[in-house]
């Protein structure tokens, strides 16, 4: 049964690993909904934060061959429920039409805010999850989105303390 | 140069080129210590490193130059990835400077060979060399072995530096050598000492941790049947009373049909691949099944295990040789041997039925084994020939089977048999090759001509891409697609190139040229006019089960 997957992978930086990282979902023909990296809590080790649809099954043998890597440490995977996660997205539109008051009214409603205003557009940006940020831009639709950017997500286990422990131990076997 | 040194590289396969020749000048002071072997296409060189490291244990080394020359190793870094060989291959790469500007021979060959090597690495400061060279061979060699490529610019090359080298002895996010946990391997004891119909099926995995003697032993104290896969041939002697055979689409019929019949299925160092499993819907589905591996994700990737054993395979068999009871599975065992008689008498009548004047492969492969005494080393390319050799000749020793398994390279033979010849000097190596796959890099007779090595080759020419006329003889009625050649003269072809050579078609030549042939100093090539359409049986069609394995 497919589902939503958040696949976390924790690497060294080195040049290519994001190139390293996405051939091994290629190659079992698995399309990458979002992709996201970024230094983690430890100094050194990044995070690759990665969501796709597939079957469990599927998605256990990814994490087998990403932590085959050299340069992986560790690759965890967690369904929705178990990860608390976030995405950011940007929202361009004409400053004029911020005079019909009923935009105010939607950027209040969803819980957005306004970044910058130019002479010429302003930037409205919203944090949530992939349908919050979307009702947003089907709300701003009617008044014109010049452009929309959406990130990918980034998300956090429920569980206490994965990675570090696992580093932890690391360390503790090579005393 | 001195970096490979301090890894004790005597032998390198290579081709020279525009990037990487300041590694070749520095090469050049090394004549007296370090033996480089010049091929004649950088696929021979990496063939040829592969056959080093399989015969010799340990880690091939090439150097090719960049652009072609890097994307001409590619087929032979993507088999011996599949077939878990360790090499360390240096390409030259244009400078740092020209990087990304699609500069004269410029290919990504970090971006090309990223899926196909266990790790690679491109070098731009001379300060990275040594560092990089000893990662390379720990990452090669390491857990389950593989190939390593290094790309060095030509800057980097030229750079100078203060030398000082430092072996690799870890890196933190690898972990080659896991920690058997013991609870597993109880759990896996507790099994086989509970079974009525165990079944020991083993892979490459014994040679590569060294666990030939361990494996012996297990055996013999538990008294359980032993089969083995393609590139596990030769771990286990093939003259041991409890050898049962060869495994897959090919494979014997006793071990194919006792997968589904026993009760416990030990698989050791293997990794369930589709031309063993069959349907693996069907596979050994009444068995409990014990896993040991060093590659993690090798763990249920294919056949669930119900005790998955991540570990070496040395370890693993010593501890569970001194927890297991001392047993004899007699019973059982004539299973198997009547399982082969049922065999051996369903492929003897066919055989005289079709082919009566014509020789066919098993002959010459069952007269070289009785020749050679089973010790010959063997290299075989990919096709009817192989899959002959794996059945008929007898391995009795350990790294004495050689051949492209994971990926069914064709033209890997010949310049993996001079490879071979260099990592055991002193055993005698026969390469047995189609007239197909022979044709694809026969250019290396040169490297032979030139390095003087002393290479067997013997052609089985059906004058047929045989594999595939085969199949399509059984699967696609018989439409012979492109599967018929013709050939040049092979006799002539190799007395161009100052090698030895004799044509036979007759039965009754067959015992006498083969003696020649191994008795002669130095290379030798014996063509073989074998049946144009013999096929090989067992097989086991695609998609179905082991049990469903056909004699005819």
């Amino acid at each position: 049964m497919e589902k939503t997957y958040t696949v976390s992978v924790f690497t060294e930086n080195s040049i290519g690993m994001m190139n390293r990282v996405t051939i091994i979902f290629t190659r079992r023909h698995l399309n990458i909904d979002s992709i996201t990296a970024s230094e983690s809590e430890v100094k050194g080790v990044f995070r690759y934060t990665i969501v796709l649809r597939t079957s469990r099954e599927q998605v256990d043998k990814v994490i087998g061959q990403l932590e085959k890597l050299i340069d992986v440490f560790k690759a965890f995977v967690h369904e929705d429920s178990e990860v608390v996660y976030q995405e950011i997205a940007l929202y361009k539109i004409k400053t004029t039409s911020l005079t019909n008051g009923d935009v105010e009214k939607v950027i209040r409603q969803h819980h957005a805010r306004i970044l910058t205003v130019d002479p010429q557009f302003v930037v409205i940006e919203k944090t949530g999850h992939v349908e919050e940020t979307q009702m947003l831009f089907e709300s701003l639709q009617p008044y014109g989105v010049l452009e929309f950017a959406r990130s990918g997500r980034v998300a956090v286990t429920k569980p206490m303390k994965e990675f570090s422990t696992y580093l932890e131990e690391l360390e503790d076997s090579k005393n | 140069m001195k970096s490979l040194v301090a890894e004790n590289v005597n032998t390198i396969f290579g081709y020279p080129g525009g990037a990487i020749m300041p590694i070749y000048d520095a090469l050049y002071d090394y004549s007296d210590s370090v033996n480089h072997i010049l091929v004649r296409h950088e696929q021979g060189a990496i063939h040829a490193a592969q056959g080093y490291a399989r015969t010799s244990g340990r880690t091939g080394v090439v150097f090719a130059t960049s652009g072609p020359g890097a994307t001409n190793l590619i087929t032979g870094l993507a088999d011996a990835l599949i077939d878990s060989t360790p090499l360390v291959c240096i390409t030259g790469q244009v400078s740092s400077n020209l990087l990304g500007s699609d500069a004269f021979q410029e290919t990504d060959v970090i971006g090309i060979s990223m899926p196909i090597t266990k790790w690679n690495y491109q070098v731009t400061k001379a300060e990275e060399i040594s560092a990089a060279i000893a990662k390379a061979f720990y990452i090669a060699q390491s857990g389950r072995p593989g190939p390593v490529l290094i790309d060095i610019t030509k800057d980097a090359q030229f750079g100078e530096m203060e030398f000082s080298y430092e072996k690799c002895i870890k890196i933190r996010s690898y972990h080659p050598k896991p920690k058997m946990k013991m609870q597993a391997i109880e759990k896996a004891a507790k099994l086989i000492n509970k079974a009525q119909k165990p079944f020991l099926v083993i892979g490459q995995g014994i040679m590569l941790s060294n666990a030939e003697n361990e494996l012996l032993q297990f055996a013999e104290k538990s008294g359980i049947p032993v089969a083995s896969t393609l590139l596990g041939l030769g771990a286990f002697p093939n003259n041991h009373p409890l050898y049962t055979g060869f495994l897959g689409m090919h494979g014997d019929y006793a071990p194919n049909i006792k997968t589904n019949e026993c009760d416990v299925l030990i698989a050791v160092g293997m990794r369930f691949d589709d031309r063993v499993t069959g349907d693996v819907s069907r596979y050994a589905k009444q068995a409990k099944v014990i896993h040991i591996d060093i590659d993690a994700s090798e763990l249920h990737k294919i056949i669930k295990a119900d005790v998955p054993v991540h570990a070496d395979a040395k370890e693993a068999l010593e501890i569970l040789t001194r927890l297991v009871d001392e047993k004899q599975h007699s019973a059982w065992l004539q299973e198997f041997t009547d399982a082969k008689k049922t065999e051996v008498d369903t492929l003897l009548r066919s055989a005289e039925l079709l082919y009566s004047d014509e020789i066919k492969m098993d002959e010459v492969i069952k007269m070289l084994s009785e020749l050679t005494n089973g010790e010959a080393i063997i290299v075989t390319d990919v096709g009817q020939h192989q899959m002959m050799t794996a059945r008929y000749y007898q391995y009795n020793k350990t790294k004495s089977n050689v051949t492209s398994g994971g990926l069914g390279t064709m033209g890997f033979a010949l310049p993996a048999a001079i490879g071979a010849k260099f990592g055991a000097p002193e055993k005698p190596v026969v390469a047995i090759i189609g007239d197909g796959g022979f044709q694809m890099t026969l250019q290396e007779l040169g490297t032979i001509l030139q390095s003087k090595v002393d290479v067997k080759i013997i052609i089985l020419n059906n004058r047929f891409l045989g594999m595939v006329r085969q199949w399509q003889q059984m699967f696609f009625e018989k439409r012979y697609s492109f599967t018929e050649m013709i050939s040049p003269d092979f006799v002539t072809l190799a007395k161009a190139y100052s090698i030895e050579a004799i044509k036979i078609e007759a039965r009754t030549d067959l015992k006498q040229t083969l003696s020649t042939m191994l008795n002669h100093k130095g290379s030798y090539l014996l063509e073989v006019m074998v049946a144009k359409e013999e096929n090989v049986f067992p097989m086991m069609p695609t998609g179905a089960s082991v049990s469903e394995i056909r004699l005819n």
